[in-house]
């Protein structure tokens, strides 16, 4: 399990600038992102390589910050590579809440990140269909594209 | 010119009036000191014995009486009558979580319905009128009271109430109503639908509307007068005084007479409380002086407006207010309806939140809207749509239930709103009357 960051964005302009520059300015690098919008506000969902450092620097821009245990899934990047997942998780009653896609260097291989109804269930099942799944670490490894930490 | 429901009273000469006002505030001030324990007090207080007033004169010798003092007393703690003799319970928004509560004799609803009648018969209304009400039914005081109105009147009351505006189009063009009573907003509402129904109001029997409960303006009666081809006239009127009716506009359109030999009006400077001569503005005062239930010395309306005693065209000698305004609290009117700012506080607060907000009130083809800005509460957030979109519905359920209008909720990012340093702004009123 990785932890995701949301940081809850009203929908006007300059806002998701605003935060991407907190993030910049504190040294924090983004994995993975999504927003999830309703017409007057945004979830900014988040992956970043220090969860604790970015969170501390949304909090003191007064903004409102959860953290949440979500799945980091690595599939084959073939046709079929995220239903053999998403398969697995549904034929055992585990409901997905949202899913993104996540960049990744590692030839192919895909990742999705999962939000669902049951962490440990949904770890358990995936393991046991030979699906993998990212650490905590692992994320905060992985390099960017010239392979150095910023 | 149309004639007078009540020519003796409602064309009685100055000194005539003046008298029978005397009198009746003399037995109003014992009443209430005899029986509202608030009002003895206060009087007690302000070393005033009931025996000390004499005549209208002296009336500026007694100290106001607030909203406020409908709360502290809520719900019945000022009704001067044992409950035997109340037929009648009307209520309106407070400035908090609690409702003003207002009570009635029978003898206090026949004068509320014959000054509503009064008004009606100066538009021109008649017995052989139908009369449509689309004024909410309820504890607000829209419906019932005009409704009690055409029926003291003879006329016949079509109690419609607000809403189902095709119904509303499809009642006056198949019985034929000749006099529509609602809200100035609703009735433009109306007359869109009138006009998006594809049918020409010049088709219609309808003639006049007396449109109240809210502030409207000379220009929104040009409109009202064009789209609904009829005579716009303003009806005043407040529950803690009686309802609609308490001033009614005639026929000539120059300010609304209002029945003072029920409920006698002052123009007060609302700083220093010094009652301001005729033709200034200032804020209306009202004291009921032929009501039993609720009988109100110096009641503090807030609205600012002027009066004018001259004889008007029409033949009344009634005193005339102007249209209100503003007024003198934060109080809005949104679709008719009172809404105090503390209000939402209140709501805010029952629901353990900050009460950091902002309303912002606009006019969207003619009907009021209401949003109410509030805080996302950073320990209630959390990473999914359905759980924010859950506390609007929240937020949104509490206010309805308080202010009785729908307001649309929406989250906005912690400490965006302004603070308050002093006076922090609560409103946006977009709306142009």
């Amino acid at each position: 399990m990785i932890q995701q960051i949301s940081v809850f964005i009203e929908n006007k302009k300059g806002r998701l600038a605003f935060i991407t520059e907190v993030l910049a300015k504190a040294g924090v690098d983004i994995r993975a992102m999504s927003v999830a919008d309703t017409s007057d506000f945004g979830i900014l969902r988040l992956i970043v390589d220090n969860p604790d450092k970015a969170v501390e620097a949304f909090r003191n821009e007064n903004m409102a910050v959860s953290l949440t245990d979500v799945l980091a899934v690595g599939v084959n990047d073939t046709p079929g590579g995220l239903a053999a997942a998403t398969n697995a998780l549904w034929s055992n009653g585990i409901s997905v809440e949202y899913a993104y896609a996540f960049i990744s260097q590692k030839d192919g291989t895909a990742f999705v990140i999962l939000r669902v109804d049951d962490n440990d269930k949904a770890v358990k099942v995936l393991k046991d269909n030979g699906i993998i799944l990212l650490t905590e670490e692992e994320i905060m490894a992985m390099s960017n594209p010239q392979g150095q930490q910023p | 010119m149309s004639g007078f429901y009540d020519e003796k009273w409602e064309c009685m000469s100055r000194d005539e009036m003046t008298e029978v006002q005397s009198r009746r505030l003399v037995k109003m001030v014992e009443r209430c000191y005899n029986n509202v324990p608030l009002y003895k007090e206060r009087l007690d207080k302000a070393g005033i014995q009931p025996g000390d007033i004499k005549s209208i004169e002296d009336l500026g010798k007694l100290p106001f009486t607030y909203k406020s003092d409908l709360r502290d007393t809520y719900p019945f703690g000022m009704f001067a009558v044992p409950k035997e003799e109340l037929i009648r319970i009307h209520a309106s928004s407070g400035t908090t979580g609690k409702q003003t509560v207002v009570g009635y004799t029978g003898h206090d609803i026949d004068i509320w319905a014959q000054s509503c009648a009064r008004g009606l018969v100066s538009i021109g209304g008649s017995r052989s009128d139908y009369v449509h009400v689309s004024y909410g039914y309820g504890l607000f005081t829209g419906g019932l009271g005009l409704h009690y109105g055409a029926e003291k009147l003879g006329a016949t009351a079509i109690p419609v109430s607000s809403g189902n505006t095709k119904r509303q189009v499809q009642i006056l063009q198949d019985y034929g109503s000749d006099i529509i009573c609602c809200t100035p907003s609703y009735a433009m509402f109306i007359g869109e639908t009138v006009r998006d129904m594809g049918i020409d109001p010049k088709t219609l029997k309808l003639r006049a509307g007396y449109f109240g409960a809210e502030a409207w303006t000379e220009n929104m009666r040009r409109e009202l007068e064009k789209i609904l081809d009829i005579k716009a006239y303003d009806i005043y009127g407040l529950s803690e005084i009686a309802g609609p009716g308490v001033a009614f506009e005639c026929e000539c359109q120059t300010g609304m007479h209002i029945n003072e030999d029920w409920f006698y009006p002052e123009i007060i400077d609302p700083e220093t409380g010094e009652v301001l001569p005729d033709g200034e503005y200032g804020e209306l005062v009202f004291t009921c002086i032929g009501k039993e239930a609720l009988p109100l010395i110096r009641y503090r309306t807030r609205d600012i407006s002027c009066l004018t005693r001259e004889k008007c065209e029409c033949g009344r000698t009634l005193v005339k207010m102007a249209k209100p305004k503003g007024r003198t609290d934060d109080m809005l009117i949104i679709r008719g309806i009172n809404v105090f700012p503390s209000q939402v506080e209140h709501v805010l607060l029952s629901l353990k939140m900050d009460p950091n907000y902002l309303i912002v009130v606009d006019r969207v083809g003619n009907l009021d809207t209401m949003e109410v800005q509030v805080e996302m509460p950073p320990e209630d957030f959390s990473d999914t749509v359905r759980n924010l979109e859950s506390l609007e519905h929240k937020i949104a359920s509490a206010l309805q239930s308080t202010l009785n209008i729908s307001a649309k909720v929406r989250l906005v990012e912690p400490k965006s709103l302004p603070r308050s340093e002093g006076k922090a702004v609560r409103v946006i009123d977009k709306r142009k009357l």
